[in-house]
């Protein structure tokens, strides 16, 4: 192929990358060293709002905005280096937490309580989404091949449901006298309240991250099986092997890049978990980091929002993000090399 | 077919026809209006609209799309929704527009008590009124001999023995959903103790005995509420109410038709209104107000039809078809008993929400923040101070505190 052609195949994606992707991530970047503010000027204001059946006036200070000519609230952008870094983490804050030895005070502490979460969350649904998804393979390339279409069709669907959907059908089983709950609590005999506690919440999350996501995992599994060499897995067999030697011996180091492929897209999807906080309303128990970017962007019924602290957030997710990703990234290069 | 759907077509054009001749004002100017979607709104939209050219868009997140919308030049909506609290921004950047001039030619059937002015300009005309009032059900009560609590002290009282006589599954309900609500909870109650939410130069002034009192009565309420209570908001309560789970709960005036809806209530006609208890001051509640704003940019010719489209949907004949699903505040409101509860607070005293540039951040605060006291990880003063650390943090970021 010459230039000009693959120029012209992939221009179109690198101006897309660049506009959408590549600046963006630059201006949250400067944004996060910079805070942008309206100027106030303190006045005396009477303000009258109705009663029942009278005004009711107060007097009192009011901060405004000053407006320039055209009406425009004036703002001033200051550079602030790490500033809304530091209010992210809260490090003076970790620091007491740490000396007094409270893992409760530290979990108190937004920016740390939704990492903790994230983390948790990511590492235990990855083996569980690898499991439950090469489960699904077997399952399908098992299956009789007149059933084989409808088997794939059924395991695929969770996938396709919308996440925040998803989210809420759950949440409307159990929360509450949700019928799930229901039926938990004739069976055990007692009150169950899956929403009123931290632990059980985040299971219920973690239960449906893996349902929402194992049938994708499935689907790139089994492909993978197909292209499996039959004639190591007769001369195993041939061997003695048994089904779980084959197994261990045979599929799944074959299978192996794609379980790397799969573990990096799910730890890239988990460590940005955002739709379980807000399908379950956990907000009030566990949080996560993509949750608490968002909180900082949502605006109050006064129009205030915290810009800068959100791109410092958002930053900082990323290099967690990053950091997950430096083994499976470490692994497929290798294997690359060593395929050279 | 043809001829029954040509006589359907028929007769729903005969119906906008009819529906068009409710409107005393023809409107030839294009309008659209951006506004909550509760079922007021809609009332109150649906009247605007019989009046021609007229769009409404109810949308639950307005408040995200209000300041933008409306700063635009020329406004992408003449007519606005607004509260105490979703004015702030608009007055703030100075969108809309004073209205006085307009109420002098047309707004003769107006009352004093729908104005609301800033420094004797009135920037929008108030609707109806809203606040947490005590709702109960007067069958449990009379059934158990207890009288209608009127302080918190009685609430928890009268909880203590509906719990021990068993009769429902939580004696109470209450909208604890952590964000908004749960900070309009706290609100309500320091308010209730006369509390001062700020001192000089916007800082925080939460960390005092009236709000560790505000904080134990909310933390003592929920001993009698469903576990599960951080997650529910005010349709949930609602419906706690209708599927006759709870006893008693503050809950939201506009909320109070709902418990007489034959199609979802099984306690229709079994839900008492009275005031929203006293804390040691007022009434543990805050009084809202929903009402009408015109955008400043727009035409003088279009603010005036505008206007009076605006004026026509909340006149006395909407009033009279929708009387009980809010508090009006427009002449030929007949309060029944539904008004009982917001009409008692208002009367023992409740104070308007207290709504300005810090106190969105506060409330923001005090919703995030409350959860850990709540749930035990941190005691009342530590919650407090944190919420006000977390409060000059978000303030001087929006460059409210210096």
């Amino acid at each position: 192929m010459n230039f000009r052609t693959f120029a012209a195949f992939v221009g179109p994606s690198i101006v897309m990358m660049l506009l959408f992707i590549a600046f963006p991530l630059i201006s949250v970047f400067t944004q996060s060293f910079y805070i942008t503010q309206p100027i106030y000027e303190v006045v005396e204001v009477e303000t009258c709002t109705p009663g029942f059946l009278t005004q009711t006036c107060v007097t009192e200070e009011n901060s405004v905005p000053i407006l320039d000519e055209h009406g425009e609230i004036v703002t001033k952008t200051e550079f602030v280096g790490l500033q809304s870094y530091r209010n992210v983490l809260e490090l003076d804050r970790v620091w007491t937490a740490f000396r007094e030895g409270s893992w409760t005070a530290f979990q108190t502490i937004d920016f740390w309580k939704a990492l903790r979460f994230t983390l948790t969350f990511t590492l235990i649904t990855l083996p569980l989404n690898l499991g439950v998804g090469l489960g699904i393979a077997l399952m399908i390339n098992n299956a009789a091949k007149s059933i084989r279409g409808p088997v794939i069709f059924i395991s695929l669907l969770p996938f396709i449901i919308t996440p925040v959907i998803g989210a809420l059908s759950i949440n409307w089983l159990f929360r509450g006298d949700g019928i799930l709950t229901a039926i938990m609590e004739w069976y055990s005999g007692r009150d169950i309240a899956l929403f009123a506690q931290a632990w059980t919440i985040e299971i219920l999350m973690m239960l449906y991250r893996v349902w929402h996501v194992a049938p994708f995992a499935g689907i790139v599994l089994y492909a993978g099986l197909q292209t499996v060499n039959q004639d190591s897995l007769e001369s195993a067999l041939i061997d003695g092997a048994s089904r779980w030697q084959r197994m261990r011996y045979v599929i799944i180091p074959h299978l192996m890049p794609l379980i790397t492929f799969i573990s990096m897209i799910h730890l890239m999807d988990s460590y940005r978990v955002f739709e379980e906080i807000v399908g379950f309303s956990s907000q009030g128990h566990v949080i996560s980091l993509q949750w608490l970017t968002y909180d900082f962007l949502v605006p109050d019924q006064a129009g205030n929002r915290s810009i800068s602290r959100a791109s410092a957030s958002a930053m900082l997710t990323m290099v967690g993000i990053v950091i997950l990703l430096i083994a499976p990234l470490r692994r497929t290069w290798r294997d690359h090399k060593g395929s050279n | 077919m043809k001829f029954r759907s040509l006589l359907l077509a028929g007769a729903v054009a005969m119906s906008a026809g009819a529906a068009f001749a409710d409107c005393a004002y023809e409107n030839t100017t294009p309008l659209t209006s951006l506004s909550a979607g509760f079922e007021a709104w809609k009332a109150v939209t649906d009247a605007m609209a019989e009046c021609g050219n007229f769009t409404a868009s109810l949308d639950q997140e307005f408040r995200e799309k209000q300041p933008e919308a409306f700063a635009a030049n020329p406004s992408l909506y003449q007519i606005g929704g607004v509260a105490n609290a979703t004015l702030i921004p608009l007055l703030n950047a100075g969108s809309i527009r004073p209205l006085d001039d307009l109420i002098a030619t047309y707004g003769q059937n107006l009352t004093p008590n729908q104005m609301i002015q800033i420094d004797g300009t009135t920037y929008a005309i108030a609707m109806a009124v809203n606040a947490q009032h005590l709702m109960y059900r007067t069958d449990i009560l009379a059934d158990l001999n207890l009288e209608v609590p009127t302080t918190y002290a009685e609430v928890l009282a009268a909880a203590q023995v509906i719990r021990d006589a068993g009769v429902v599954e939580y004696p109470l309900g209450g909208t604890f959903k952590t964000g908004w609500n749960l900070g309009e909870e706290f609100v309500n109650m320091y308010l209730g103790e006369g509390g001062e939410f700020f001192a000089d130069g916007n800082m925080p002034a939460i960390n005092n005995p009236q709000g560790i009192a505000a904080l134990e009565t909310l933390l003592a309420m929920t001993e009698f509420m469903d576990p599960e209570y951080l997650v529910s908001d005010s349709t949930y309560v609602q419906q706690q109410f209708q599927q006759g789970k709870i006893a008693m709960a503050n809950l939201w005036a506009t909320r109070a038709a709902a418990m007489n809806d034959e199609a979802e209530s099984e306690v229709v006609g079994l839900v008492g209104m009275a005031s929203a208890p006293m804390g040691s001051a007022a009434p543990a509640s805050s009084l809202w107000w929903d009402g009408i704003v015109l955008a400043a940019n727009m035409t003088d010719e279009e603010a005036e039809a505008a206007f009076q489209v605006a004026l026509e949907g909340i006149d006395n004949e909407m009033v009279a078809a929708n009387n009980d699903t809010a508090v009006w505040l427009v002449s030929g409101y007949q309060p029944g008993e539904l008004a009982a509860g917001a009409a008692g607070t208002a009367q023992n005293g409740a104070v308007p929400y207290p709504a300005s540039g810090p106190m969105g951040i506060m409330h923001t605060e005090l919703g995030n923040g409350l959860a850990d006291y709540l749930n035990g990880n941190k005691d009342a003063a530590t919650a407090l101070a944190d919420i006000e650390a977390a409060y000059i943090t978000a303030a001087q970021e929006a460059g409210l505190i210096q």
